[in-house]
Formats: structure tokens, sequence, C-alpha cells
């Protein structure tokens, strides 16, 4: 459930997401669209991987760009995959999305030696002048109203912040961008995108 | 997209093998025939040959028709031809009768050229790995040393994994569509029911009814009424049929009443005429003894650590007879070997059945990943085999 964010921020996105991959790396990405993230690393850093994606048309998008991709739903879980199996599980931009999502989370953790997760931070001062305001928010990074958002949980970085301390996982790093420019004064009201490399404690 | 049409008039061809054939069971099947159909031209390097094993009660007869009065293509005529699914503009497809079958290769109805008579319940019990040994032979007879492709639905899809276990050198893909590793108990069962309603009829005379001028027909029609309800859905068979009475009225009798009984007897009678009940015994036989976890201690993903090619495995979710989560069984296998795997589960409600029917999405997914299959990326991997062949 990728948003439709521009080119110039996705590949952004996709650049710290490589940069945090080793070569030749296994990856699992969850929610993977058509494709085009797990496309993106197997050309620059070759590295080998599966999508999962739940959308007929997704799935369809991503086997013609020549990635593999699983069909299934990721809110039952990911028992179809052993512990530790992979170098890296990436959830882009479909933790906000997700029903179960601290059962997501510990599920990557299971099956990935390390997980990435990005998402819409709702703290970005654009989401809270809307909501002074007195309307729900809606930006390029959320684009939907509140009637027809897939997104049920949505969180600011703080939240994330706390969520990681309250259940023992490690953040290796957190990197928070806008408009595809690296925010590092005040993320939680300057950033746009939050992203996490994260393990177990 | 190019226009899609039938491949247009086709016509069988018979191979004849006079090498024995050991098989599975112990015995040796000392020469035999395999009826089959060619679709498409066999390219220079002969790198474009895909081969589809049928089902239980298909055969080689898989598209196009054998004359234009056939009211009928083949069994799979809306995937393969110029323009569809499996593009026979870039594909040489090979369709065959398996071992036991009745449709022109050797099985119990032909003549065991020992006596001179149909061998009648002196063929062997073949199983899916004896067909795909005697398969790889077809692709030797061809002069096919790898397929770009095999494809199977349901027992078809067994022997599409089949292939890969047993010569992982001379496969690059493997189509495994509503299919299972192995059957279940419930799924045996219903195989069981069959071949005792064939068995038990007074007409197979222990499977050497073609002296008697017989067949058992009331047995195989049973067999395959039964047959028909399991590879439909509870809802198929709601829209198609509901309680909808053939004229109106209901009788207080036995007789036809409901749609539902007249196609069941439609089908049956139909299926009786036509096939041969020893084969329906040997081939829901090679169903239920499929099961290469088994030397493994049911252990699937260790049966398939040798295995080197790529697969797309596709379920459909009304599938209860080879459901979805049996499908999912393979692919967690594959993926525990750190296989090339995609996984398509077709939201569908023709049961068992859709994986024949002409849905959009699940031939989009089948052209969309044979689009693949003939890439540049594939003709690397192709050589990276070719060079395993050689060293």
């Amino acid at each position: 459930m990728t948003s439709p964010l521009n080119s110039a921020e996705f590949r952004q996105d996709f650049a710290i997401i490589a940069g945090w991959m080793t070569f030749g790396g296994k990856v699992l990405d969850l929610g993977c669209g058509d494709g085009s993230l797990l496309q993106f690393l197997r050309q620059s850093l070759e590295v080998r991987g599966y999508g999962v994606e739940k959308d007929d048309a997704n799935c369809l998008a991503a086997m013609g760009n020549g990635v593999n991709v699983i069909q299934m739903d990721l809110e039952a879980g990911l028992s179809g995959f052993e512990a530790r199996s992979f170098d890296v599980v990436i959830l882009s931009q479909t933790l906000q999305a997700m029903r179960n999502t601290e059962g997501i989370v510990q599920e990557m953790l299971r099956v990935g030696r390390e997980a990435i997760v990005t998402f819409p931070n709702f703290g970005y001062w654009r989401h809270r002048m809307q909501l002074i305001a007195g309307q729900m928010p809606v930006s390029e990074e959320l684009p939907y109203q509140w009637y027809d958002t897939p997104n049920v949980h949505l969180c600011t970085i703080k939240d994330f912040d706390e969520f990681c301390v309250n259940h023992h996982i490690q953040v290796l790093e957190r990197r928070v961008i806008t408009n595809g420019e690296a925010v590092h004064r005040l993320p939680n009201l300057l950033g746009s995108l939050a992203m996490y490399r994260i393990r177990r404690d | 997209m190019s226009e899609s049409t039938s491949i247009g008039i086709v016509a069988p061809k018979i191979a004849h093998f006079s090498e024995p054939l050991a098989l599975k069971s112990g015995e040796i099947l000392p020469q035999y025939d395999l009826v089959y159909e060619t679709y498409g031209t066999l390219n220079a390097d002969r790198s474009n040959a895909v081969m589809i094993c049928h089902a239980l009660s298909g055969h080689h007869h898989v598209a196009g028709k054998h004359s234009e009065e056939d009211k009928y293509p083949g069994w799979w005529d809306n995937l393969i031809g110029p323009g569809r699914p499996l593009d026979t503009n870039k594909f040489f497809v090979i369709g065959l009768n398996n071992l036991g079958g009745c449709h022109g290769s050797s099985g119990p109805a032909t003549l065991n050229p020992a006596t001179g008579k149909p061998w009648g319940a002196a063929f062997p019990v073949v199983t899916v790995e004896d067909w795909v040994n005697s398969q790889a032979r077809l692709a030797d007879y061809l002069g096919i040393s790898q397929l770009a492709a095999v494809i199977g639905g349901s027992l078809g899809g067994m022997q599409a994994l089949q292939w890969t276990l047993a010569y992982p050198e001379r496969v690059r893909h493997a189509l495994v569509i509503a299919s299972a590793p192995n059957l279940t108990a419930q799924n045996m069962a219903f195989n069981e029911v069959a071949r005792q309603a064939i068995i038990t009829d007074p007409e197979f005379y222990g499977g050497d009814y073609y002296a008697q001028g017989v067949v058992p027909r009331r047995g195989l029609r049973i067999a395959r009424m039964l047959g028909h309800i399991t590879y439909l859905s509870d809802d198929a068979m709601g829209a198609k049929f509901g309680r909808k009475l053939r004229d109106g009225n209901i009788k207080y009798g036995f007789d036809v009443e409901f749609e539902m009984e007249s196609y069941l007897r439609y089908q049956g009678d139909k299926f009786a005429g036509e096939f041969d009940a020893n084969t329906y015994l040997r081939m829901t036989r090679a169903l239920d003894y499929f099961d290469p976890a088994l030397p493994y201690g049911g252990d699937l993903s260790a049966a398939l650590a040798g295995v080197k090619a790529k697969f797309l495995v596709v379920s459909f979710t009304s599938d209860w007879r080879f459901s979805p989560a049996r499908s999912r069984e393979i692919v967690k296998a594959l993926l525990d070997n750190e296989l090339s795997v995609s996984y398509a589960e077709v939201t569908a409600a023709h049961g068992h059945d859709a994986f024949l029917m002409p849905d959009p999405h699940y031939h989009a997914i089948l052209r969309t990943y044979l689009g693949t299959v003939l890439s540049a990326a594939d003709d690397a991997s192709r050589s990276a085999a070719d060079t395993g062949v050689a060293s």
C-alpha cells in the first residue's frame, strides 16, 4: 500500500533502504506493491528477495517486473516463513494500514535478523495544522479522506519510539525525510516520512 | 496484446519406446507407446519447449481441433494458441497421454504385445514418478534436453513438481496449479469410493472386462458423478443449479427431478461412454501414492533440496479438493530452499475446476509469468543450468 509520493522522495526512500542493506543479502518486502523497491535493490545490490502482497493487480505488476511475489494477507502473520530466514524484512509505508500492528512487527523480527519499517509521520506539522483547523489531515503522504482511508493505525515518530522501548525493540538507525531531504532538527514536527532500522533487543 | 486465436487443426502422433521402463512398483514395462501432440515450433537451440501434464481425465489433445467438425477443442485450448497466455508463436508446446491412459498411449485397454490381448488387469499400476520418467524419454525422442517449462494442474501439477525433483537440470520453470504435495486422507477417501464403485460393478470382471464385451459403466458413472461434486464449490453448484427442478414439479419418486441430478447423470453417462475404468483406477492410485516428502520423514523442504527450477504456484480460493493451504505448503518448501517462486491465490468461485477456466486474472498471471520465461534473465539461468549439466 505504497502511497503515491513524488519520485524524488521515492528514490530517497529507496536509497536509504539500500544503504541499510548488504550486497547480495536476502530480503523480504512486505506489502511490496508493484515490486519496484525489490527491483531497485536487486539492480543496485543484487539482493535476493521475495515480495509479499495481497492485492491482485499489484501481484501481477510485481510478477511483470520480474519480482518473486507471494500472494497472502499480512494480517495472517508470516507462518510460511522460518525464523531468521531473511537478512532484512521490510515494511514500507504499510504499518499504518495494518490491523495487527504489534503482531506484524514481532513477526518481522522473528523472520528477519533485522527489520526496516517506514511510515508517514502523523506528527508532521502540516498534519497538525490541519487538525488544529478542525479537519483530518490529507496530504501527499496521507492522500485519503477519513471515510476511505486504509490507514487504521497512524502514529507519530514519538509514538513509534515509545512502541520500540515498550516492546524491547532496538532502534539501530532512524532517518526522517521531508520532500526527499533529510530532517535532523525537530523530526517529529518537521519530518513527513520516518524510517527505522530495528532488531530485537 | 496480440489477437488470440486457437491453434487450429492439429493431429496426434505416436512415439514408440522399445527400451524397457522400470516402474516404481518394481514391475518393468518392456515397451510402450505414448501418443502426443505438439503446437508451435521448436526453436533452433531447442530452448522453448513446454510440456503440459494432464490431470485425472486429461490426455494429449490439449489445444486445437482434430477436424473442423469437432464440437469442442482440446481441454486447455483457452490457454494455448497464437497470442494466448501460453503463446504458440513463442513456445513449442507438447501434450501427451500418460501411461495407463485410455487415449492412445499404452494402457489397460491397449494390446499387450506379449499376449496379443488387451492388458486389462495386468497393466501395471503406474505412478507420477513413472509418468515423469516416460515424459523425459518423450523429451529425448523430440531432441529436447531441457524444457523451458512444465505446466500442470491438479494431478498434472504433481507431475510438474516431480519433474523438478527427478530432472533438476532438465526443467527451468514449473507451473504448479491447483495442486498439492500429496493427498489428504479426505482426498484419498473420495478416490477410494470412486474405485469401489468401479470394482464392485458386476461387469468389472476383475479388470478383464474387455474379453467379456462389456464395460463397468455403472461404476465408472458413479465415480465420475462423485468426482464432479468435489471439483465444484458449494457456491458454484448453488449458482449453477440451486434447488431448481427440471420441470417445475416434485414427483415423489427417484428419477431425475432436480437440475443438479440431471447434470451429474449427464456428466456420468458421457464419461462412462468414453473413459476406461481401469485407467480411472490407475489415475486415482497415482494421485494417492504421490508423496515426495515421504522418504524424508514428511519434510517437504528436505525433499526439495536438490530442486533448481523456478516456480509459479497457483491456487483458487474456492478449491476445497486441492485447497490453497496445500499449495502454500509447496511454496513454503520452495522458500525454505531459497528457490525462485511466485504464488498467486486466485479468487474464484468454481472450485477445483477453476484451473481450466479462462478467468481473466488467472490468465493474466499465467501470461505475465510465461512472459518472463524466455526473457534475458531466463537466458542467463539457462546458460547457468547448461554449465551445470556440462560440469
